[in-house]
């Protein structure tokens, strides 16, 4: 594998409880059915989920810090997804290590990873400290998860400052969990505004789905089995994104059809 | 204003929530982005316009200073409304030798706006 090649993305979002992790789930997997050899990265040392996401968690026998440590081969620490062969996670260490963990030890690790794959996603943990730093380094280019909320945009826009510091780049946007209707009744930023106050580019918009909810109880991702989800579909496409595939973003408006949504498509119309 | 905008004005509810947010935010990444706490920005105030009132007489009630954010950049944004220009020629101070041509004293009033812009890398 030309490791020259090979995208380290780092996915962070500064606030906590955004979506990164769903979105490093099912990212990892979409891409990995699109036939790109995949690995995911548990950045957050100190509160891990990524194994449990997946489903994996049962399947952990070494982590970042055995590999790090020289005491286990990195392949002997990577747990390969069941359903999707082409994925494989590197747990995240013990809390613990966040006391001696560096930059550079990240960057080794991901070097170590583009060996044989394609595509390396960073699960970045939340804040702008430590972790965060290291998990930076480990990346070359950044998406930024928000909601269109006013904590979630001010704490993106903070993580974006550190990223244009770092030289990181290029920086795409996800928007997720976003309420068509609420956007539509104008009580909810709308997709414009978040992508003007961010000045990024949208690489993806994730509709607000319970789906998600159910597909983390399994462990088992949306895009895992294709479901016709809102979510699901809104992942695969940043996946084909990234990829290279243009494929057009949808409308949040044209997500709701009849009197009551055309009613609030003329309630936004601008009278002076 | 947006038709529902002026239908919640009509019926004396509480405009939609999403402009609120938007102008908060703005104002709040402005202050973020270029990392001058109000104090500061306070002082700052002062500073400009008293340099500014050396030359020209300012109307201090409409003066209006803010940090204002587009595309990643923030710009300070001074509009300072001139009622007269100084008669005569400011002294040239020891610290500050350089004297502006006084701009001609007019009967109407008129505006000096100054733009700060600097592209925040924090």
């Amino acid at each position: 594998m030309a490791a020259a090649s090979t995208r380290y993305i780092l996915i962070c979002s500064g606030k906590g409880g955004v979506g990164k992790t769903t979105l490093t789930a099912n990212l990892g997997i979409a891409l990995a059915k699109q036939g790109a050899k995949t690995a995911v990265l548990d950045a957050d040392f100190g509160l891990r989920n990524l194994d449990l996401l997946l489903g994996l968690e049962n399947r952990i026998v070494y982590t970042a810090q055995e590999v790090l440590a020289g005491s286990c081969r990195l392949e002997q620490a990577l747990v390969k997804h069941k359903q999707e062969p082409n994925l494989a996670l590197l747990p995240a260490g013990n809390p613990r290590m966040l006391e001696w963990l560096t930059p550079e030890d990240m960057g080794k690790i991901a070097t170590m990873l583009g060996d044989s794959f394609d595509y390396v996603l960073i699960d970045a943990p939340a804040g702008i400290e430590g972790g965060f730093k290291n998990a930076m380094a480990a990346a070359k280019e950044a998406i930024v998860v928000t909601t269109p909320e006013v904590s979630a945009v001010r704490d993106a826009d903070r993580v974006i400052g550190l990223l244009n510091t770092e030289g990181v780049k290029p920086i795409q946007l996800v928007l997720n969990r976003v309420r068509p209707k609420m956007m539509a009744n104008q009580e909810m930023l709308s997709v414009g505004d978040v992508t003007d106050i961010l000045a990024l580019p949208l690489l993806g918009l994730v509709l607000e789905d319970e789906q998600v909810i159910v597909s983390t109880n399994r462990g088992e991702p949306l895009t895992l089995n294709g479901t016709k989800s809102p979510a699901a579909r809104a992942y695969t496409n940043v996946a084909k994104r990234l990829l290279g595939e243009e494929v057009p973003l949808i409308d949040p408006s044209k997500e709701r059809q009849g009197l009551r949504a055309k009613l609030g498509r003329l309630m936004q119309t601008k009278i002076f | 204003m947006t038709l529902r905008d002026a239908i919640n004005k009509l019926l004396g509810r509480q405009p939609a929530s999403a402009n609120t947010a938007k102008q908060r935010l703005q104002l709040v990444l402005a202050h973020d982005r270029s990392d001058l706490n109000p104090e500061l920005l306070q002082q700052m105030r002062r500073e400009i316009l008293e340099v500014v009132s050396r030359y020209v007489e300012i109307d201090l009630e409409e003066v209006d200073m803010s940090l204002e954010t587009e595309d990643r950049v923030t710009a300070l944004v001074a509009n300072l409304p001139i009622k007269r220009a100084k008669a005569l020629p400011v002294q040239a101070q020891a610290d500050q030798p350089i004297t502006p041509e006084a701009p001609e004293a007019s009967e109407e009033s008129t505006e000096f706006s100054a733009k700060i812009s600097s592209t925040t890398s924090l």
